[in-house]
């Protein structure tokens, strides 16, 4: 086999962002004094906090609509679920399990609408996700205004009803699944164990799925649907059905992300979550059309770790030098062109990246 | 005498390496009506491509031969020097602005233009900023209508006009074109009720008095027999024969189009089993697939025989079997071994032992991405809950192991050549795909299989071995067979009977060794045939 189809077995986007991560390291390694244990251990909470997240569009694709940029839809009914709970003072496992299941139940209902909406446009599924996420978080902005939440931790303090912008979830269930299980590394660096076994589990669970009669049903009508129907398989009903999971996983995913990240963060921020979720998935050698367990794994730990690897290191680099404050900006900048430069570049192609 | 208005001579082509044309001359004098008779695939279509200039000749290396026109050599590379030449075509399927009124269809793109303040002072740039001369636009048109006899308002939209209108606005186009010596006529009659197209037929009688020729695309032999003058018969992309119209019957026009020798016929004797049962009645079928539509199909299928079902393109075989697997919408009453047969639901019909073969087999038969055993197992998964754990219901998981022993043993059994079951389908050729349809098929134990176009787009070795299996498992599972096919001759090979569809109906039925003429005359729906 010469390089070339080397290249292409292995990804062409993999293995620039595996290059590109290892030069990182290296230089890391070389220039800087940089904690490397401690780097490496955000990169794997970042992986963890993101990845069931970039896990929740892989029904939607095999399903056949495509990249599933209307997540955020998910991601709003994850945080109501995480709001109601906090506002009843539920903490610590029953807190964190509770919002996950409720917001699970919540994101199936909006992606039965949202499936509906979508057999309404069939062929520019994409397009109208985009406008279903930016839609979503801005009604989702004004049901936070006027929530009627009691619990004052929630209250935002100026104006005395409504939500606050960011809810802290130390005393509720901040890194619970972090810190379950965690291997210590010296410092304040470990391996989270508990939040990458819950995300790998429910990796598990999804590739299993895809090995069941229902799942198959679900993967032939999205790889083609008149072979499907031609199989006596609902094409429209096993698309809407992956379209449910992918919403519902998408509430699951936010809260996870949430307890990782210590905040519970409502009104704009989910608003662009779906592109760097996208892209991580792209990274991971799916497509708009094929879409593995596998590239989620692969595809997630790559991005992030690129990701959380660039802040330091720039900083480490550049952080006495003269105009240092417009280079901080540069990890942004580097993610911004990543994230979207990947998506451009997959939607260009049909085959698998 | 007058030079004729186009001669084809020695015309050969080829799309890589197939030859398509073997040597066509082809001679129409001017106000003669010159009709072209062949089956599908006998090379008018390409034949229509050179005499246009269309793209598609000169991307594939060319043609070999000469076009001359009016006694002239001509060298057509592209659309427009046909149309330069006065060559026009009445197309099929109508190329017309529906939201464009009848006038402006006629002069697009020829419109007449008168200057204005914004021409005059751009000059040549502004060219293209002429006012349209809309009375002069009417006018044209209004004289090019009655030179057809049309009576037709010339201001008048193309959207919701009735077809046989659009027709004649399509031929005013062709007439309102200064030079216009020689026009195409693709079947025009194919979309036309009866009244309208005598309509047609006598303008274009007109149209030849006026010393215009005409080509006539058709399969309608009565109507060639009315008026043309004179006709020539392809076949394999090859002449036949051109016959004056005096001296031409309609069963002779026939059997030049069909006549092959009939092929061999050794087929493998049947067991005791065989009856006259009725396995699937059909009574007045329609079915509403794009382009084959069926339009009331009365037909019986005995128990353990293959049926054929030959016809044209168009006229509605492929739609039955699709209509009745409920692929598209259908309606009708259908028993099948005396119960009724809900229409219109696959499942059903899957889990009753209906099983179909798809002519689309690379849309519709196969996951091109999957693997081998996947495509075979999939569809058994699914209707039949087969390769299932013994969990049960909707989320069991599929045995693999089961999986890859059954695809094994298929690939075996209908010698799929590949390299293994979990090789992607699409790297197959398309005989050893079509065997991996087929082997999906009867996974799902059929004791009805349709079969559509099982040879389309396979080689000749394959083609055989693809009959082979068929007749096998009909001889030894006593599987009924409806084996609809637009190869005749294999057709003749394999079946019992075979019916030919006509426009949507069943034409006639006919045993396989009958002569070349009656189907022949099937095909061109012109008598029906006796039940054999």
């Amino acid at each position: 086999m010469n390089p070339l189809d080397w290249l292409k077995r292995l990804g062409v986007t993999r293995t620039i962002l595996a290059a590109f991560l290892l030069v990182l390291w290296i230089v890391s390694a070389v220039a800087t004094e940089l904690d490397l244990v401690l780097l490496f251990s955000d990169c794997l909470v970042r992986t963890g906090m993101n990845g069931i997240l970039v896990l929740a569009l892989v029904p939607a694709v095999r399903g056949g609509v495509g990249l599933n940029f209307g997540i955020p839809l998910g991601m709003v009914c994850g945080l109501l679920a995480t709001v109601i709970f906090m506002n009843f003072d539920a903490r610590g496992g029953l807190g964190l399990f509770g919002s996950i299941a409720l917001g699970a139940a919540l994101g199936a209902g909006a992606g039965w609408l949202y499936a509906r909406l979508l057999e309404a446009v069939r062929g520019q599924e994409m397009m109208v996700g985009i406008y279903v996420g930016f839609g979503s978080v801005a009604g989702a902005s004004i049901l936070w205004l006027f929530f009627p939440v009691s619990n004052p931790e929630l209250i935002w303090p100026l104006g005395g009803e409504g939500l606050r912008n960011t809810l802290v979830l130390d005393g509720y269930f901040k890194q619970w699944l972090d810190l379950k299980l965690a291997i210590p590394l010296g410092g304040t660096a470990f391996v989270p164990v508990g939040l990458l076994a819950f995300w790998l589990g429910l990796c598990g669970l999804v590739y299993l799925f895809f090995r069941t009669r229902v799942g198959m049903a679900l993967s032939a009508a999205g790889a083609n649907p008149r072979f499907a129907e031609a199989s006596g398989i609902d094409v429209r009903s096993m698309r809407s059905l992956g379209v449910i999971i992918s919403t519902a996983m998408g509430a699951v995913g936010i809260v996870v992300f949430s307890q990782s990240y210590g905040f519970v963060q409502l009104y704009k921020a989910p608003l662009l979550m779906a592109f760097p979720t996208v892209a991580a998935l792209l990274i991971g050698g799916a497509s708009v059309r094929v879409a593995k367990v596998s590239h989620v794994i692969i595809g997630t730990f790559l991005f992030q770790s690129v990701l959380t690897t660039s802040l330091p290191l720039v900083n480490a680099l550049v952080g006495q030098a003269e105009g240092a404050q417009a280079l901080t900006n540069l990890p942004e900048i580097a993610r911004l062109i990543i994230s979207n430069g990947i998506i451009l570049y997959a939607l260009t192609r049909k085959e698998s990246a | 005498m007058e030079s004729p208005t186009l001669v084809l001579s020695g015309i050969h082509k080829s799309y890589y390496g197939n030859p398509v044309l073997r040597g066509v001359d082809l001679t129409v004098r001017p106000g003669e009506i010159h009709a072209l008779v062949g089956e599908n695939g006998a090379g008018k279509s390409t034949l229509m491509n050179i005499l246009f200039g269309m793209p598609v000749i000169h991307e594939t290396g060319g043609f070999e031969g000469t076009v001359e026109l009016g006694g002239r050599a001509v060298r057509l590379n592209s659309p427009s020097d046909a149309m330069v030449e006065g060559i026009g075509m009445v197309h099929q399927e109508f190329m017309l602005l529906p939201g464009f009124t009848v006038a402006e269809n006629v002069k697009l793109g020829r419109e007449p233009t008168r200057a204005n303040l914004f021409s005059r002072v751009l000059g040549p740039v502004g060219k293209g900023l002429r006012s349209l001369d809309r009375r002069k636009m009417q006018d044209d048109s209004r004289n090019a209508l009655d030179r057809i006899g049309m009576s037709l308002d010339e201001m008048q939209p193309i959207a919701g006009m009735p077809v046989g209108h659009m027709q004649f606005v399509e031929i005013a186009r062709e007439v309102d074109k200064e030079n216009a010596r020689l026009i195409v006529f693709d079947e025009p009659t194919a979309v036309l009720a009866e009244s309208e197209a005598a309509e047609l037929l006598a303008t274009m009688k007109s149209l030849a008095a006026q010393g215009i020729a005409l080509l006539f695309i058709s399969h309608r032999l009565d109507e060639v027999m009315e008026i043309a003058d004179g006709v020539t018969v392809l076949r394999d992309g090859e002449v036949v024969a051109t016959l004056d119209m005096q001296e031409a019957s309609v069963e002779q026009i026939a059997e030049l189009m069909i006549g092959r020798p009939l092929p061999e016929r050794e087929l493998p004797a049947r067991g005791a089993g065989e009856t006259q049962q009725v396995a699937l009645e059909v009574r007045g079928l329609e079915v509403d697939m794009p382009g084959e539509e069926v339009r009331g199909v009365d037909l019986d299928v005995y128990k353990g025989e293959i049926l054929g079902i030959a016809g044209l393109a168009g006229q509605g075989k492929l739609g039955i079997a699709n209509g009745l697997l409920g692929l598209h919408p259908v309606r009708g009453a259908v028993k099948l071994e005396g119960a009724p047969f809900v229409l219109g639901e696959t499942l059903a019909a899957l889990r009753q032992g209906v099983a179909f073969v798809s002519e689309d087999r690379r849309q519709v038969g196969l996951l091109l991405d999957e693997s081998i055993e996947l495509n075979i197992a999939g569809t058994a998964v699914h209707v039949l809950g087969r390769f299932l754990g013994k969990s049960g219901g909707p989320l069991a998981m599929i045995n693999r192991a089961e999986v890859r022993r059954h695809a094994e043993n298929m690939i075996q059994e209908f010698d799929i050549r590949c390299q293994g079951p979990t090789q992607p389908v699409r790297r197959l050729s398309g005989g050893n795909q079509q065997k991996v349809c087929l082997a999906r098929a009867f996974t799902l134990d059929p004791s009805l299989l349709f079969v559509s176009e099982p040879t389309r787009g396979v080689d000749v070795g394959a083609k055989d071995r693809v009959l082979q299996q068929l007749v096998r498992v009909n001889r030894e599972a006593g599987t009924t067979i409806v084996l609809t096919s637009s190869e005749l001759a294999e057709l003749r090979q394999v079946c019992d009977r075979i019916a030919v569809v006509f426009e949507g109906r069943i034409q006639g039925i006919l045993a396989p060794d009958a002569p070349d003429v009656e189907f022949g005359l099937l095909f061109a729906g012109e008598r029906s045939g006796v039940s054999s």
